[in-house]
């Protein structure tokens, strides 16, 4: 466990080295992991999502889920709407399933996971040891910090830890593989109710082909006694990840959830298509934080994952409140809209995007706020950050309906442009169907300040360390936002991101 | 992809009354324009470009009958300016209405008379600009009109204009369906104001093209008449030269549908182009302002402010754009688009984008929709203002910004009085 510690504690220390010295660096969970697997075979088809839901071991309600979404999928389209530009995936050219071959029999607990796999996660600085903490976190006073965590690899969940100590406050938090067996009432209440099957071309893709994921439970009145976390590692080649998360919040309750992800440095595409579901209830509160970090390819755009995501939360009923925290550095294309339908009354929704794009890596990323119940509340903070010669949109629906009466948006979408060749685009769409609702949409684009980084530079720091903190400055709003273990990371990535952007 | 045959078939029957005629250079423009037209159809409410606005009344077959409408005792529109009148009827140019078009360091050709010879400096502009205006949007109904528009000026500024050319558009068929399309050009260091007023027609399909050159400075100021149920759609598609000026003001009371579209281009360094708009709307009234902002010199500045209000279910709705081109440096660009919803049944739809591919630039643009500010209601009452007075006041103030962009000032008085009227006759 100490090793662990010291080991994610030296990490973070060379990262701020590295973020200083402006090394190299460049992508730093680029390896894989070496690790025999078992493939179903390439391509999608209605035998492919009948072997998912077989090797899942499924119930029948399931797999005939599944297959009216695969069905309604072939029928459909894929959208091309979005400011982005990439060469026709080919769906058939893909794994949908890949599990590591010592998972065959599926191990009762995380001390009989391959310790192969055990040590990717230590790699990446995941704490899968019980009472281990997240990088570079102090305990805070008179208690120990902890986070529970479900490590999700290629198309499987290798276990999740602290599940008994979340199990005595009558917590879920599992893989939605082992939700569907074993609380098959709460997923067929919920599943598909916040992001139907036929929401979306890439949202029906992951409704028949979903392989694992994450699933959350908080009953009435209860306050998640840790954060909860899940990260995903695509590791397989060729191999698209597929992941459903489902968190359902119940009256009073509270729980603040992180989200990770990395993976290989390859020079092929890999899709990647996930939906996360959130259902929350009376006054109850979800916390959702994202640290996207897919390999965002190189310099040339040449490799890279490509993500398509589905993000939803429906506050559905009175006083429900949900919060996104987003901060995007990886993955070659970036097509993602975390939503609030903000249902009940005084139901809130806040979002807050850091979307950092650089190379040749195009962002397409925004958020929706639905208005449908009295006196709701609705917060967009979105700071785009574009460099080598990205493309970076910010696009996002606020919607506020006949009933929504004495509603309230503040929208604020930032962009900073770093060197000539790369863009920064503003789509907003405003909806205005009441007149006692308050909306009012900001946007700038500039350049980094000269005179900051004038300023900066006169205080000894080279361009790229100035640059790197003006950009910091720049997102302080959104980093704020994230929780501590995740805040510190991404400060830190956000330099990263931008290594070789300037001069 | 094939082009949908709903749009194949919506051209087919708005277009069977329609001829492409024409000889010369013109007709060679007009011909291009139908195959250009039959390759887009006609817009459908399921295109992004028109997913706030339905164009089924703009793309139907025959226009949908609108009454006439009598301003009572208020005098048309810029009655009181001293500028050369130029008088439409149901679209179709009527001599006898108008004064004699001559102007001193201005050219008016009608496009009747233009047709037939091979070379005109028109050739030039004439579905020129429109062509370039149809990326990356296509604008059918601008095509439409340069294929099968007969009425029209060709106008040419050479030097300062000694007044202002008005445009007046009287509408007294109740089922009149007019095409005009006007070609504007301004020579270098030119000045010209153009003004428009009136309804036009039942339906009114219009486009002007206008061509800024180097230094050249041009005002254009409308008001769209107050027929409740008339429904037009125009298109104002500008090239915008070095160091020229390019300032567009539009007043906007009732009718039931309104489509303005602005596809403004600055191509050379330190132009200016400003565009505003003020609307206000009661019942059955849709007004819709699409702007297209393009920066390709260095240094130069736009404008867009646009304000609505609305009342009694009125629909508002701002789609505006500015692209910054690379290498388009030193860019400043300003969008502001705000609605005042006097009721609950008013509403707001907006879009305003921002596409920037250059670095050193300063863009932004702002949004806002709400209902009248009670404190500052409250506070005039407590000064002892009538509350119809101090709303009325409330509205003018929020309009001011638009109005403020007309740079006459008799002309802009005309407008401030003409919305006052507006309000008076409309209470709330």
């Amino acid at each position: 466990m100490d090793v662990v510690e010291t080991e994610v504690r030296e990490g973070v220390d060379r990262e701020t080295i590295e973020t200083v010295q402006a090394m190299s660096g460049k992508y730093k969970h680029g390896w894989e992991t070496d690790i025999e697997m078992d493939y179903a075979p390439k391509g999608v088809s209605e035998d492919i999502v009948r072997l998912i839901s077989s090797k899942n071991e499924e119930p029948q309600w399931m797999l005939d889920w599944r297959l009216a979404a695969y069905r309604r999928w072939v029928k459909m389209e894929e959208p091309r709407w979005a400011m982005l530009n990439y060469p026709a995936i080919d769906y058939q050219d893909q794994y949908y399933y890949a599990k590591p071959k010592s998972m065959a029999v599926k191990p009762k607990s995380l001390d009989e996971v391959d310790p192969k796999l055990l040590a990717t996660y230590a790699k990446l600085g995941i704490p899968l040891k019980e009472q281990a903490l997240l990088a570079g976190v102090e305990a805070p006073e008179g208690g120990e910090r902890k986070v529970a965590v479900d490590a999700v690899f290629d198309s499987v969940s290798l276990g999740t830890t602290f599940k008994k100590e979340l199990a005595k406050a009558g917590v879920i938090f599992c893989s939605i593989s082992e939700a569907v067996r074993e609380h098959p009432e709460l997923v067929q209440k919920y599943l598909g109710t916040v992001v139907p099957q036929s929401d979306n071309f890439f949202a029906t893709l992951n409704s028949a082909v979903f392989s694992d994921g994450s699933f959350v439970y908080i009953p009435p009145g209860t306050r998640c006694p840790m954060e909860l976390s899940t990260y995903f590692r695509i590791n397989a080649e060729n191999t698209g990840q597929f992941e459903r998360t489902l968190i359902i919040c119940d009256r009073g309750g509270y729980v603040s959830y992180l989200e990770g992800c990395t993976a290989p440095k390859r020079d092929t595409h890999q899709l990647h298509a996930a939906v996360v579901e959130i259902v929350i209830l009376e006054d109850a509160e979800v916390k959702y934080s994202t640290v996207q970090n897919w390999y965002p390819g190189d310099e040339n755009g040449v490799g890279g994952i490509y993500n398509f995501v589905t993000k939803r939360a429906d506050c559905r009923e009175d006083r429900a409140k949900v919060m996104w925290t987003q901060v995007e550095t990886g993955s070659a294309i970036t097509w993602k809209y975390p939503s609030c339908i903000l249902r009940g009354d005084d139901s809130q929704g806040e979002f807050y995007s850091i979307a950092i794009a650089n190379n040749a890596q195009q962002a397409d990323t925004g958020t929706k706020m639905i208005h449908l119940g009295k006196r709701t509340k609705s917060r967009i903070v979105s700071k785009g950050i574009s460099a080598g010669r990205a493309q970076n949109t910010y696009r996002g629906l606020v919607s506020m309906h006949p009933k929504a009466t004495d509603s309230r948006n503040y929208t604020q979408c930032d962009s900073l442009l770093i060197g000539d060749k790369c863009g920064a685009h503003t789509v907003p769409y405003i909806e205005v169907k009441n007149n006692s609702s308050r909306v009012e949409h900001e946007a700038t684009t500039s350049k980094v300040d000269e005179d900051q980084l004038f300023y900066c530079r006169s205080r000894g720091m080279d361009e790229e360390e100035a640059v790197a903190l003006v950009v910091n400055g720049f997102c302080k709003d959104v980093l704020q936002a994230l929780p501590m273990e995740f805040a510190m990371e991404a400060q830190a990535l956000v330099a990263i991101s931008l290594e070789g952007s300037v001069g | 992809m094939a082009l949908a045959q709903t749009k194949t078939d919506a051209l087919t029957a708005r277009t069977a009354a329609l001829t492409a005629g024409g000889s010369g250079w013109l007709g060679a423009a007009r011909r291009d324009a139908v195959a250009r037209l039959a390759a887009m159809g006609l817009p459908t409410k399921r295109d992004e470009y028109w997913r706030y606005t339905d164009p089924a009344s703009l793309t139907s077959a025959t226009p949908t009958p609108a009454a006439l409408f009598d301003a009572g005792d208020e005098a048309p529109a810029f009655d009181g300016i001293d500028a050369l009148k130029l008088v439409f009827v149901d679209g179709v140019f009527d001599p006898a209405q108008s004064d004699d078009p001559t102007l001193a360091g201005v050219e008016i050709t009608s496009l009747s008379q233009a047709d037939g010879v091979d070379i005109h400096w028109a050739r030039d502009i004439y579905g020129v600009l429109e062509t370039r205006g149809q990326t990356p949007v296509q604008r059918p109904l601008a095509t439409l009109n340069t294929a099968y528009a007969s009425e029209g000026f060709l106008i040419r500024a050479t030097a300062k204009a000694a007044r202002p050319i008005s445009l007046i558009y009287h509408h007294t068929s109740v089922t009149s369906d007019a095409l005009i399309h006007h070609c504007i050009k301004l020579e270098k260091d030119a000045e010209l104001t153009i003004l428009e007023n009136g309804p036009a027609a039942a339906r009114v399909t219009k486009v002007m093209e206008v061509e800024v050159a180097d230094g050249a400075r041009f005002h254009h100021i409308r008001a769209q008449g107050r027929d409740h149920e008339r429904r037009a759609v125009t298109h104002v598609f500008a090239r915008v030269g070095a160091g020229a000026l390019f300032k567009s003001f539009t007043l906007t009371a009732n009718g039931c549908l309104t489509r303005n579209e602005q596809i403004i281009e600055l191509v050379g360094d330190d132009g200016v182009a400003h565009v505003a708009g003020a609307a206000v709307g009661d019942g059955t009234f849709h007004h819709d302002d699409t702007v297209f902002m393009t920066h390709e010199g260095q240094r130069c500045e736009s404008r867009q402010v646009f304000k609505k209000v609305l009342m009694n279910g009125a629909v508002g709705v701002f789609q505006g754009k500015i692209l910054v081109k690379q290498g388009a440096q030193k860019t400043d660009g300003y969008q502001i688009s705000q609605s005042l919803l006097l009721d609950g049944d008013s509403q707001f739809l907006a879009k305003p984008e921002l596409e920037i591919y250059a670095d050193d630039v300063k863009c932004s643009h702002g949004s806002t929709s709400g209902a009248i500010d009670d404190t500052a209601l409250f506070y005039l009452q407590s000064r002892g203002v009538p509350k119809r007075m101090a709303q009325s006041l409330l509205v003018l103030a929020f309009l001011a910004e638009a109005i403020g962009e007309i740079e006459d000032e008799a002309i802009a008085e005309d407008i401030r009085s003409r919305l006052e009227g507006w309000l008076q006759r409309h209470e709330h």
